[in-house]
């Protein structure tokens, strides 16, 4: 079995909360899966679990087939997995260039070497790629800061591949993003997946978008998986109907 | 428009120099010890703005390991030790403290932080005072001597003064190339997203840790060298209330800065001499100047120069 | 064992004080994210805004207590609010707290300026006599402070929790934004939190410094002290300021008797330090997780 990563049974609770109730899934190399569900219904709260930024009540993660559940989310970071969060996550003070080589540097070296100087030639040479990749390079040396709110999203997701990583988990890349820039984005994401046959999770709500972009959807409601499929499959799926139209 | 602003700056830094340099020909000594005292508490303040300004990890903490450091150069060198044995353990075992009391911080932040490193810096000056064996207590440790570098003795104010010119220089060059290299970026990363920077693989624990290391190291070589100065140390001035001038000063100059640490010290060590004759004002004034500052432009003086000479942004009227 | 009970009084009494002073430091940071490090000087200054009113405007006791309170209330809650939380708030935290460490600066310096730097002795509440209940001995003072700061904290809690105002400011505390929407007067609500924190100062102030008189650098430890009281309760609740005062209070003059003077100071500053580090929420609180 091939699964990059593994997710088995995982719980969260906050409180009375019960946010994340049992959810069992598997992603496969290369695969672009959609995790789509109501507001609330866990999806942001998965993720955090997944990657360390909160601790699972119960339940358990696998990385290529290695237990990683509740490590750190800077060692799973370094061990290839990298993510995007549902609200826009930039270092708005520093430059376009700044913030990808701060995504791409603790990847090289220990500590003690990157003590040793300037970012090495590589690492620019990542983040001049990235810029021309995400179709950046014009705002190189501008703060974050005065970018309109598109460019910022795509620089946040650009950040999330500077590493190279093997596994991208995106909370909402198309949140806000207007219908052009939305048509790059995900042109932009299917080549990286295509390139470097990387695996993607993508959490969205822009039905259009997932369904265009992924292979294989999950759907999730009150902390449960309660559909999965390829997109027609969902699609015409009356439990999904009923989630999403049925209590709103 | 920003080329003109680099070179003005440039000018600046240059006169700056020029100046520190050729001061004390003309100063009588009490003017060069005061030089002295600015240039000690810069290294200090350079300390506490790599902790608190870049990295974002507020202390009230730097007082004691000044403190630490100037009682182990005080207490060593009137035993025989050489001077830089002293230097070199001060900022070691500042580091090594500085390091543990990161550890609040990786569970705490903001006013806890500053309220558990007050906590140590009191508990540290309560024992500078009733630890006489050691400490002297209230007397203190008296006759320190200054240091022979190379068979020049450091012992004339000018010379001395000097001398700590030098480690300012010394300490200045080593944190600006820190902090152009990857840690810099690191440590901005913690300060502004910590959550986003740990996703992006920066070992925040580690960088917490080490800022707070380096920060009160700075602070062990400050004091390694204001024992000397001074040549007379007691508890009284590692209390808490030269922490709080030292955050000020990093604040008031413009925490995040390089050069805010220099301009903060100016502010807090040198003007109160030229205005000496306001008395008891002078501080009153000072205190103003902190909160009308955080009013207006919380990044401090140097962040009010920038904001007010950086070009539009492009797009913007 | 009478010693114990009398000493335990006396703890009682001084915790009572800390806790007035910890509950007026949590009720303005969680209606405003206000930390006020100059809290300790706003319980400095009342006593001697009395002093002055009976100093120079020649009045008797309690007429000047009316017109300090009225000074602190005015002073240290409305205008602390309009001229330094409004402006500066919207920077974050860490401003105001710079800000507020500048303030306590300027408050000392203006009180040494203009009333030296002596300490004065300052009128006592009830004759400094003792009592005997029960076979144990107890100073007259200590039960008069522990049963005014009762009295002080039961109506504030009778009003918190019995009035239609007190109800809207603790909807303003637990979540300004549902306040809002509620339709509370969340801006109002703020301020009455500053005024009543004025409030609360002045008679710590009042209480505290026939014990300690009147000196212009009383503000240093009482403001550590508060704190501390309010981190060890639970720094998002009244009632862990209370308990906090009062236990700080206790083992602070259990300390006093039984460890060595030089120490005594040590001993609130290792139990803050403890609790940070194993206990960050406080004795009471309750952890709350942090997600983006
Ligand atoms: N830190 C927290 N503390 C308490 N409850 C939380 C916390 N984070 C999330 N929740 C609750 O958990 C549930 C799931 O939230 P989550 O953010 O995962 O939903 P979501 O599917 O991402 O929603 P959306 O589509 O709106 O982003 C919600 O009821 C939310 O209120
Ligand atoms: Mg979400």
């Amino acid at each position: 079995m091939s699964s990059v990563l593994e997710v088995r049974d995982l719980k969260k609770s906050f409180g009375g909360i019960v946010a994340v109730d049992g959810v069992s899934f598997g992603v496969e190399e290369g695969e672009i899966l959609g995790i789509i569900g109501p507001n609330g219904s866990g999806k942001s709260t998965l993720f955090n679990c997944i990657l360390g930024q909160l601790q699972p009540t119960a339940g358990e993660v696998h990385l290529d087939g290695r237990p990683v559940t509740g490590m750190r989310a800077c060692d799973l970071n370094r061990l290839g997995v990298s993510r995007t969060f549902q609200l826009l996550q930039i270092f708005p003070q520093l430059t376009v260039r700044k913030n990808l080589i701060l995504a791409g540097q603790e990847h090289q070296g220990t500590m003690l070497s990157r003590l040793a100087g300037r970012p090495d030639a590589g690492l620019s040479a990542a983040a001049e790629r990235m810029l021309g990749f995400f179709r950046l390079e014009r705002l190189a040396d501008e703060h974050a800061a005065d970018l309109s709110y598109g460019q910022q999203k795509l620089l946040d997701v650009a950040m999330a591949f500077m590493a190279g990583p093997r596994l991208a988990l995106l909370d909402e890349p198309a949140g806000g993003v207007n219908p052009t820039m939305l048509a790059s984005l995900r042109e932009r994401l299917q080549a990286i997946n295509a390139e470097q046959g990387s695996t993607f999770v993508v959490i969205e709500h822009n039905m259009e978008f997932v369904m265009a972009l992924c292979n294989r959807i999950l759907v999730l409601d009150e902390g449960r998986v309660i559909a999965q499929g390829d997109p027609a499959q969902v699609r015409r799926d009356p439990k999904v109907i009923e989630a999403y139209l049925g209590r709103s | 428009m920003r080329h003109s602003r680099s070179l003005a700056a440039g000018i600046m830094l240059a006169l700056g120099a020029a100046f520190l340099v050729v001061a004390p020909l003309g100063l009588k000594p009490y003017g060069i010890f005061i030089l002295s005292m600015w240039a000690v508490m810069t290294i200090a303040a350079i300390g506490l703005n790599l902790t608190l300004g870049y990295a974002g990890q507020i202390s009230l903490a730097q007082a004691a390991f000044v403190g630490i450091g100037a009682y182990l150069t005080a207490y060593l060198t009137t035993k025989g030790w050489p001077f830089w044995s002293t230097y070199m353990l001060g900022g070691v075992s500042c580091f090594a403290i500085g390091w543990l009391l990161g550890y609040p911080a990786l569970r705490v932040q903001h006013h806890y932080l500053a309220f558990v490193t007050l906590a140590f810096n009191t508990l540290v000056y309560l024992i500078f005072r009733n630890e006489e064996w050691l400490t002297g207590g209230i007397y203190g440790i008296s006759n320190v001597p200054r240091p022979v570098v190379l068979g020049w003795s450091m012992n004339g104010p000018r010379e001395f003064y000097y001398f700590c010119l030098a480690h300012l220089a010394l300490v200045s060059v080593a944190t600006w190339w820190l902090l152009r290299s990857p840690w810099g970026l690191a440590f901005v990363a913690l300060r502004e997203n910590p959550i986003r920077a740990l996703s992006l693989g920066v070992d925040t624990r580690r960088y917490t840790l080490m800022a707070f290391a380096l920060g009160a190291g700075l602070g062990g070589i400050s004091g390694a060298l204001y024992a000397p100065l001074v040549q007379f140390i007691d508890p009284t001035p590692f209390a808490l209330g030269l922490s709080l001038n030292l955050l000020l000063m990093v604040v008031l100059g413009g925490s995040g800065y390089f050069f805010g640490p220099f301009l903060g010290a100016i502010v807090a060590v040198l003007l109160p001499e030229w205005l000496r004759f306001t008395e008891g004002f002078y501080l009153m004034g000072y205190a103003l100047l902190v909160i009308v500052l955080m009013a207006f432009s919380p990044s401090g003086l140097l962040g009010l120069a920038d904001r007010l000479t950086r070009p539009a942004p492009r797009g913007a009227p | 064992m009478a010693d114990l009970l009398q000493l335990l009084v006396a703890g009682l009494a001084t915790g009572g004080i800390y806790a007035l002073v910890a509950i007026g430091f949590t009720l303005l940071w969680q209606t405003s994210q206000t930390i006020n490090f100059a809290q300790g000087e706003f319980v400095m200054l009342p006593a001697f805004f009395v002093l002055i009113g009976m100093g120079y405007f020649g009045l008797s006791f309690w007429p000047a207590v009316a017109l300090g309170g009225a000074l602190s209330v005015v002073l240290l809650g409305l205008v602390f609010k309009k001229l330094m939380v409004e402006p500066m708030i919207r920077h974050g935290v860490l401003p105001l707290v710079i800000a507020t460490i500048g303030l306590a600066i300027l408050m000392k310096e203006a009180v040494r300026q203009f009333y030296g730097a002596d300490a004065w002795p300052f009128p006592v509440l009830a004759a400094t006599t003792d009592v005997t209940v029960f076979g144990a001995v107890f100073a007259v003072q200590s039960l008069v402070i522990l049963a005014i700061c009762v009295a002080v904290v039961v109506a504030l809690q009778l009003f918190l929790g019995g009035t239609r105002t007190g109800r809207c400011m603790q909807a303003t505390a637990q979540n300004p934004t549902v306040a809002r929407l509620l339709g509370i007067r969340v801006e109002r609500m703020i301020l009455y939190t500053f005024l009543i924190n004025g409030a609360l100062v002045t008679v710590a102030s009042i209480l505290i410094t026939p014990i300690y008189l009147a000196k212009f650098t009383n503000g240093e430890w009482l403001g550590l002290y508060a704190f501390i009281a309010a981190i060890i309760g639970g720094f998002n609740q009244v009632r862990g300021a209370i308990a906090g005062g009062l236990l700080l209070g206790v083992v602070d003059n259990f300390a006093a008797v039984y460890l060595s003077s030089q120490y005594r100071t040590a001993i609130p500053l290792l139990i803050l330090i403890v609790v940070v580090l194993f206990r960050p929420q406080g004795l009471l609180g309750r952890i709350e997780e942090r997600t983006v």
